[in-house]
């Protein structure tokens, strides 16, 4: 029984992708935790696609791939910043042409290249399995980055998320906090790029912390679940997707899913056979 | 603060210096449309002011622009004696109720205490001081056995004694609060404006854009009538009578033998109809 859990513990790239996908699964649940209250999830999906220039780039320069797609991750999170406050069109059109236009630009550079193909493949779909330990170690020290920044100024976010007009008015920075935050999405994203892919990272940022949603009202409690659920689907999605030898990014992403349609059908707030719909509202 | 009409009398400097805020010829909007124009205004520190007016006539830009959101196009402004938002942590602002996301996950306590972040600064959790501003803020407006409970829970007149209690908690020198008595029954608002007015006697700033008239004349101590442009400014009596507030609201008030009636289209969703807020006696009940 316990031997299928002891038994991958043994070899270093199995060591190396449970702290990897851990890592991603906690830091994109902790930010993830803002993303839905401020619904930014199309933002995070578009920051994500955005990287993929930036990785092929990398990748054509010899270059380490953290740079490249996190240079590019931010680039487009501080114009999409940049774009929806002063833009005349509205900002989901916007972040429509740059999600598209980057991601292009990553196939079309992708393109010109021979032979990488399927390391690039791997950041398109995840390959966690491949972490060497520097790699490792510079996306340990990028996600205790996001979590430092975060743990820092959680109710300066906090406050600025939940009304950013009385924020801003009795004196917190919103608008450089929202830079600020959109920094910490680009991060976020080149920290989870090795475990789960760009296509499929918004899953890690958005459905962990929209499953706490439904389980409590109260943001530290969501915090904290959305990270217990972000870490604990990335070990069982790890160990799953070794048993059986399957994509591992799609398999952790496929736990919280799951995760996700239990909470759904069976959560106590919001459930869809939760308590709360037969009770009375005090209006 | 005498009656200053269409905003063309000059603002002598003592005035000013004696002002929470001071506005001279603002001008401002969003895009290229202005939503305010040449407003001229003085708050005195300790007065209760409602500035009133119909739908769209700017009355939530001119709130902002005290708060330092939108920064005029033109005109000078200072709010505490700086330019507005400077002086942001002595300030307390509330938004209209429809801005707020309801469904956020805080409890009313942690709404509360959000008004006592900004003087904590960064990477400092809230201390005994904090969460005794808070109980005392939840006690003065009645919420103290809720503070658990999810804001989205509350009823609408809940919501606004919330949110009153966080601006009380920031202890601020002057309050700016956007439709603070709209859509809430008559004990809530009595209770709210009983608050605001202890406040105003303790030398705080009120300053509230309200679509009630009956409100504004019975529980202000002035009155700053707007529709773009300033059209009246001065004690709630004078300002509160039927030429003034035809000249505000257009055609969408009557006169009718005496009394004022106004026909406002979002007036009061939330409110039994009847219940007094449209009916206005120009003369005998404007005094408080």
């Amino acid at each position: 029984m316990i031997e299928p859990l002891i038994e991958p513990l043994g070899y270093a790239f199995f060591q190396r992708a449970l702290v990897a996908s851990v890592l991603a699964g906690v830091v994109c649940a902790v930010v993830g935790s803002y993303v839905v209250l401020k619904g930014l999830a199309f933002i995070g999906d578009a920051i994500a696609h955005a990287a993929f220039p930036g990785v092929v780039v990398a990748f054509i320069l010899g270059g380490p791939y953290v740079i490249g797609g996190g240079v590019a991750a931010f680039l487009t999170a501080i114009s999409i910043g940049w774009v929806s406050r002063r833009a005349r069109i509205r900002v989901d059109t916007a972040i429509g042409v740059l999600f598209a236009g980057t991601f292009a630009l990553g196939i079309f550079l992708f393109s010109t290249i021979r032979g990488f193909v399927g390391d690039l493949f791997g950041f398109l779909v995840g390959n966690v399995l491949a972490i060497g330990p520097d790699e490792l170690m510079a996306l340990l020290i990028l996600g205790a980055l996001v979590l430092g920044v975060v743990a820092l100024l959680w109710k300066e976010l906090l406050y600025s998320t939940f009304d950013p007009l009385g924020a801003a008015a009795s004196g917190l920075p919103v608008g450089p906090l929202e830079y600020l935050f959109l920094g910490l999405v680009a991060v976020t994203i080149v920290v989870s790029l090795q475990a789960v892919g760009i296509i499929l990272v918004v899953a890690m940022l958005v459905t962990p912390a929209a499953t706490a949603q439904m389980l409590t009202v109260r943001f530290s409690r969501l915090i904290i679940s959305a990270t217990l659920i972000g870490g604990l689907t990335a070990i069982a999605g790890l160990y799953v997707s070794y048993w059986f030898d399957v994509a591992s990014g799609a398999t952790i992403v496929l736990v919280q899913t799951l995760v996700f349609g239990v909470v759904l059908l069976l959560g106590p707030r919001g459930g869809l056979m939760g308590s709360r719909l037969l009770r009375p509202r005090n209006a | 603060m005498t009656h200053a009409e269409g905003g063309h009398e000059l603002q002598p400097s003592h005035v000013r210096a004696h002002s929470d805020v001071w506005l001279s010829g603002i001008t401002a909007g969003y895009g290229d449309q202005p939503a305010i124009e040449e407003i001229e205004l003085a708050v005195g520190a300790g007065s209760l002011l409602a500035v009133v007016g119909p739908n769209g006539a700017g009355k939530s830009t001119l709130l902002k622009v005290m708060a330092g959101l939108l920064r005029p196009w033109r005109g000078r402004a200072e709010v505490l004696g700086a330019t507005p938002g400077r002086e942001a942590r002595r300030v307390a602002y509330v938004p209209q109720a429809e801005t707020v996301d309801w469904h956020f996950p805080v409890t009313v306590r942690d709404v509360v205490m959000m008004g006592r972040y900004p003087s904590l600064g960064p990477m400092r959790r809230p201390a005994a001081v904090d969460r005794r501003a808070v109980e005392d803020a939840l006690e003065k407006v009645g919420m103290a056995s809720h503070q658990r409970v999810q804001i989205g829970e509350l009823s609408g007149g809940q919501r606004r004694r919330v949110f009153l209690a966080r601006a009380l908690a920031a202890d601020p020198a002057l309050y700016l609060l956007d439709e603070p008595v709209t859509g809430i029954d008559a004990g809530t608002q009595e209770d709210l404006m009983d608050i605001l007015e202890e406040e105003a006697r303790r030398g705080r700033t009120v300053v509230a854009t309200t679509h009630d008239l009956a409100c504004a004349a019975q529980r202000f101590h002035h009155v700053a009538a707007i529709n773009r442009r300033l059209i009246a400014h001065g004690p709630a009596s004078l300002i509160l009578d039927p030429e003034i507030l035809a000249r505000t609201y257009g055609g969408h008030l009557l006169v009718l033998g005496g009394q004022t009636v106004l026909l406002d289209d979002a007036h009061h969703h939330d409110q039994p109809a009847g219940e007094g807020e449209i009916h206005y006696h120009d003369e005998g009940s404007a005094s408080p």
